[in-house]
């Protein structure tokens, strides 16, 4: 056998979305040995599928804004579950991301005066997404990565990271990954790992999210000892494609609503007057006429149902479908077409208007789109502290969507940029200052060449299950019982479901090489995917409230006892995802007096 | 036509050849559809590179019947009906297996282009007109899924430019930086010297296969060309440096990498 | 909270090795298309070389291309105008009589450099030819036809480079035309009307202001080249004027080809006696 490949860093960064970049270029201006290892190539990642925008109270729209009314704009979307420091950190530094990204290239849309346009999007009280037409997230990733290439940043692409490997006294100690195209294996040793390798929605049947999206970082950071919080939180984004099936869970941008778009059922009501929840009736309007006037001047009326947050939304069009008001194909409208002159359209959302024509043949100036939620981010995810990133586990970062805490029970739409942004500096630089005060470090080959041997077995092993027919049935299993609302027998059944899934997973063999082989990849994502899984369906067990992502039908209300929780997840009895999880609630950390008047004000 | 044939080319670095599949055909699939329902029955080990499967990424390129296409945005049912579609990795670039190519040229340009190089920012922040970030905002509508550059026959039919062509994906990034209201740079002399903008004849394959439909020719190639004869083949401009003895800034002292 | 200064990040990339060669996928084939690919050269091969053929018995044959006082009309083919010789002299019409008295050749082909530099050179009709007439290639992913390639990098086709000049040039002989087809609506002995010739002088006229208005050198020169439009209003307004019609420079390009044709023909059978000039109004 021939040598294996093998690197030694100051800091890695797995994944190469936003949160992943930005991290690689703060450690990297530190001066560092910085690597970025992504299982794709470098700008592919998830952040490209992000379309509405960027939040950050920069005020260039609406002067009034500031990072207090984001602050709370994003503690009340996320149902008060949110870390109060992080979404204080995020409101307060977004401005400063955003502007940063011009420094690096970023063409943003502009006001009249040249500033940074800025768009409306559910739950935001002002116009704040920075914007470039509805590809903002491909905006970022092309700036982050143009910036990353000019600092000569090393970029592992099409390296999947299966395990981190840790030191005696529990500290990372770097990671285990293969090369896609040839399989061969390679090692790092890192100070400090940065995680930041974005969500969990390929464990779905519908979802927006890439193949990607199976959740290695949450597993391994678990596997590694750190923490998971929120699991049970998943957005159910509320626009999603539904037709064809093969497109279905695609996403529509909150853009469309933003711009105008407005949501009908089957019957051509607009539906969303109905579903106005008492926490936001004071600032949503009562009337079609009040919410058209307020597009074009946010002091002529109230905001329109149609941006509430988006588990709001999200449920209402479930409840319309369940009431048999809705699509042919199991939606509801969504209707611009009516309401937006064709160019305005084509030049507001553009991507959009391709989407509904190249995949579903409809002409979005002229027809209404059927739209129905679709997976689409997880709020949960490692628990870390607000003003480093970091893990329990010494030298483990995670930012991004891997990390939980900053969107609470629900994410509000923007807010995802802004906190790759944020978060991802920060923990660049946590881990950069961890990175500087360690000794060198040298790994144990007993737990390189044991992980190496787990990925591998799959391939040696004849007559095992087809990787995608295991897939398949883990797809369907959380989709209909871990889904956008949940039940105690569902939930209950889904936990069993999941340990057969488990055996299933251990008698997994794929047929082929090791070079590209798609069959053999999956099979090794089938850990991770499990992993979350259970952590998701677990999660939604013990919350027996509705809270944001979490809704349950048993349990229809919001508990405030539960309010006042995290359900922290750990392995305490062996690592990997054979072994059993343990869930507990833990006390939020209290608010400041000054930041809970803030909330007071606003009754 | 209930059924679809699929011929698949199927190898890696040491050759390979076409495999047939038969599959159901399904209402409103698109090719990339087909590819993972043969991956999940038949062939787990299809190679093929894919991501968002929403025409975003730009991971899933290859060529169906011939040309460069995104597997996730062709249709099924805007093929022929009832005809063979052929299925076949980029041909620009050397295959790692089926499918997938090895598309690290492309990286490697990327390494050359010299960084965006502002003016620096003014106390209140950068002030742009939407007119002036319109025409950068086009092509950075790319999703990099590299057709333009495999169906550019500089490269595409003669490997060794590779050496000294950029490439239409590379030539936008350049067009963008030198339209940029903001950058300092000056790469003009950078694209006639070294990466090759004279090799480009200008025959809009690049345009035909872009799936974000970017002008690449007549909005970022041609403004190039007119760019490099501002700097380099303007007869007056060459006799003044002539007559005052000044010569050219060389690219490097034209466009610098900035802090 | 300290800032992290960004020191030391230059960093010099442009050294970055491209790696040659390794298997390419697919079969060793041209192409696999299946579609008529072939049948876009093959038009344009036809009517290019139609009009060359054309053109050049046209340029050649050196009579019958003004219509004079003698048959009440004032009309110039485009082929052999601004005139230069003693042959369209009867009126005064046109500029520039006499001025090559010595000349016995057709006058039309020192004309006719300009026109044909400048479609030439122009950046439509290169991606015409080097596909059709060079088969570099001959559509796109159909392999091209020749064993090394260095495209207009290099003598003779870094010539192309000169378009812009051709542009200027262009320019003046739109004046000129545009002056024939003024003219062209007095007819001596008469009066002022319009004739079918008028017309056809002044749609020719038009076609090719709209040709060389719609040219990409035209475009950059209005103000494409300018990094901030914000800081050029006058320009950034040439500029949206030209754009629109930059999109159709192909479209522009081949009817006023046809046209220029037709308009010498019209004006050879008018001279000729072969018919006669419906007069209008």
């Amino acid at each position: 056998m021939t040598e294996r490949e093998h690197h030694d860093y100051d800091v890695i960064i797995i994944g190469a979305g936003g949160a992943g970049m930005r991290a690689a270029v703060e450690a990297k201006q530190r001066g560092l040995k910085v690597a970025i290892i992504t299982k794709s190539l470098l700008g592919k990642a998830h952040t490209v599928m992000a379309e509405g925008g960027a939040a950050a109270a920069m005020g260039n729209v609406y002067k009034e804004d500031n990072w207090k009314v984001h602050f709370r704009d994003t503690m009340r979307g996320g149902k008060m579950l949110n870390n109060w420091r992080m979404a204080q950190l995020h409101a307060q530094e977004s401005p400063d991301r955003i502007y940063e990204l011009e420094d690096w290239g970023a063409l943003f849309d502009r006001t009249k005066e040249g500033k940074i346009q800025q768009r409306d999007f559910g739950g935001h009280l002002y116009a704040r997404l920075a914007h470039v037409g509805d590809r903002t997230g491909l905006e970022l990733i092309r700036t982050m990565q143009q910036r990353i290439v000019s600092l000569d940043v090393d970029v592992y692409m099409e390296c999947k990271v299966v395990r981190l490997l840790t030191n005696d006294d529990g500290s990372v100690a770097g990671a285990v990954a293969y090369w896609r195209p040839t399989g061969e294996f390679v090692t790092f040793s890192a100070k400090a790992v940065v995680i930041a390798t974005g969500g969990v929605g390929k464990s779905w049947k519908f979802t927006s999210n890439s193949w990607e999206s199976t959740g290695d970082g949450h597993a391994m950071a678990l596997w590694a000892g750190a923490e998971l919080q929120e699991m049970e939180c998943i957005q159910f984004h509320p626009t999603g494609m539904v037709w064809p099936l093969s497109v279905r869970g695609i996403l529509v941008t909150e853009g469309v609503r933003g711009d105008g778009g407005v949501l009908r059922n089957s019957e051509g009501k607009r539906f969303m007057f109905d579903y106005v929840a008492p926490m936001f009736r004071a600032e949503t309007a009562e009337s079609e006429e009040e919410a058209d006037r307020w597009y074009d001047d946010h002091a002529a009326g109230r905001r329109p149902p149609e941006l509430l947050p988006r588990d709001e939304v999200a449920r209402s069009i479930n409840t319309e479908v369940k009431a048999g008001r809705g699509t042919p194909h199991g939606g509801v409208y969504l209707d611009i077409a009516s309401r937006r002159s064709a160019e305005f359209i084509r030049r507001r959302l553009p991507s959009m208007y391709h989407q509904f024509m190249e995949l579903a043949g409809v002409d979005i100036t002229r027809e209404a789109m059927e739209i129905g939620p679709t997976c689409h981010y997880i709020m949960g995810g490692v628990r870390v502290d607000a003003e480093t990133a970091a893990s329990c586990v010494p030298g483990l970062y995670a930012a991004g969507e891997v990390s939980a805490g900053m969107h609470g029970s629900n994410r509000l739409g923007g807010n995802s940029l802004s906190d790759l942004l944020v978060f991802g500096r920060r923990a660049g630089m946590a881990a950069a200052d961890y990175a500087e005060s360690k000794a060198p470090i040298s790994l144990n080959e007993a737990q390189v060449s044991g992980y190496i041997a787990d990925a591998l077995a799959p391939l040696g092993r004849e007559n095992g299950e087809n990787p995608y027919t295991i897939q398949h049935d883990l797809q369907e299993l959380m989709q209909a019982n871990v889904g956008i609302i949940r039940k105690e027998d569902e939930l209950v059944e889904a936990l069993e479901q999941l340990e057969v899934l488990k055996e299933r997973t251990k008698n997994v063999s794929a047929s082929g090489g090791v070079s590209y082989n798609p069959g053999w990849n999956l099979a090794t994502d089938l850990p991770s995917m499990l992993t979350v899984s259970i952590s998701a369906a677990q999660g939604a067990l013990e919350r027996r409230e509705s809270r944001g992502g979490q809704t349950r039908e048993d349990f229809p209300k919001a508990d405030p006892e539960l309010g006042k929780v995290n359900f922290v997840q750990r392995q305490t009895q062996g690592a990997g995802y054979l072994n059993p999880i343990s869930i507990s609630p833990e006390p939020l950390a209290e608010m400041p007096d000054e930041l809970k008047a803030l909330f007071e004000e606003a009754k | 036509m209930t059924e679809i044939t699929m011929r698949v080319w199927r190898g890696d670095q040491n050759g390979g050849a076409f495999e047939n599949y038969v599959m159901p055909k399904v209402e409103g699939e698109v090719v990339l559809d087909v590819i993972h329902r043969i991956q999940a029955t038949t062939a787990p080990d299809l190679a093929v590179r894919w991501n968002c499967k929403a025409g975003k990424c730009g991971s899933c390129s290859a060529e169906i019947n011939g040309k460069p296409r995104l597997l996730c945005m062709t249709r099924v049912d805007s093929l022929p009906d009832g005809e063979t579609v052929t299925v076949t990795p980029m041909r620009a670039f050397p295959v790692i297996r089926d499918l997938a190519t090895d598309v690290s040229f492309n990286f490697e340009m990327a390494r050359k282009v010299p960084a965006f190089n502002p003016i620096p920012r003014p106390a209140d922040g950068y002030r742009m007109q939407q007119i002036d970030v319109e025409r950068g905002q086009e092509f950075r509508k790319c999703i990099e899924c590299f057709m333009c550059q495999d169906v550019c026959h500089v490269i595409r039919d003669h490997e060794e430019n590779k050496l000294k062509y950029a490439g239409p994906r590379f030539f936008i990034r350049y067009a963008e930086l030198e339209m940029h209201p903001l950058d300092t740079n000056d790469r003009r002399e950078l694209v006639r010297e070294k990466m090759g903008l004279g090799m480009c004849n200008i025959t809009k394959c690049c345009t035909e296969v872009c799936p974000e439909h970017i002008k690449i020719t007549d909005n970022a190639i041609i403004p190039l060309k007119e760019r490099v004869v501002d700097a380099d083949f303007d007869p007056v401009a060459w006799l003044g440096r002539k007559i005052l003895r000044r010569t050219k800034r060389t690219s490097e002292e034209a466009a610098v990498q900035p802090d | 909270m300290t800032t992290v200064e960004n020191s030391a990040t230059r960093v010099d990339n442009s050294h970055t090795p491209v790696v040659l060669g390794g298997t390419r996928g697919g079969p060793d084939q041209p192409t696999l298309r299946t579609d008529r690919w072939w049948l876009a050269p093959v038009i344009t091969v036809a009517i290019l070389s139609s009009f060359v053929i054309y053109a050049t018995w046209a340029a050649f044959v050196n009579k019958d291309y003004y219509a004079g006082a003698t048959m009440h009309r004032d009309l110039i083919s485009p082929f052999y105008s601004p005139c230069l010789t003693q042959g369209c002299l009867t009126t005064g019409a046109s500029m520039g009589g006499h001025v090559l008295n010595w000349w016995t050749i057709s006058p039309a082909l020192l004309i006719l450099i300009f026109p044909l530099g400048f479609r030439m050179t122009c950046y439509y009709y290169r991606r015409a030819y080097y596909r059709s007439f060079w088969w570099a290639p001959p559509s796109c992913s159909v392999s091209d036809a020749h064993k090394s390639y260095s495209g207009e990098s290099k003598f003779p086709l870094i010539m192309q480079n000169v378009h812009r000049y051709f542009f200027y040039f262009g320019l003046i002989f739109n004046v000129l035309l545009t002056y024939d087809a003024i003219v062209a609506f007095n007819q001596p002995g008469i009066g002022i009307g319009v004739t079918v010739g008028t017309l056809v002088l002044v749609i020719n006229a038009t076609l090719l202001w709209l040709y060389s208005l719609s040219c990409h050198a035209c475009r950059h020169l209005c103000g494409g080249q300018v990094r901030s439009f914000a800081a050029h209003p006058i320009r950034a307004k040439l500029w949206k004027f030209v754009t629109p019609l930059n999109a159709k420079h192909m479209q522009f390009a081949w009817v006023s080809l046809f046209f220029v044709a037709f308009t010498d023909i019209y004006v050879r059978l008018v001279a000729s006696g072969t018919i006669s000039d419906f007069r209008l109004f």
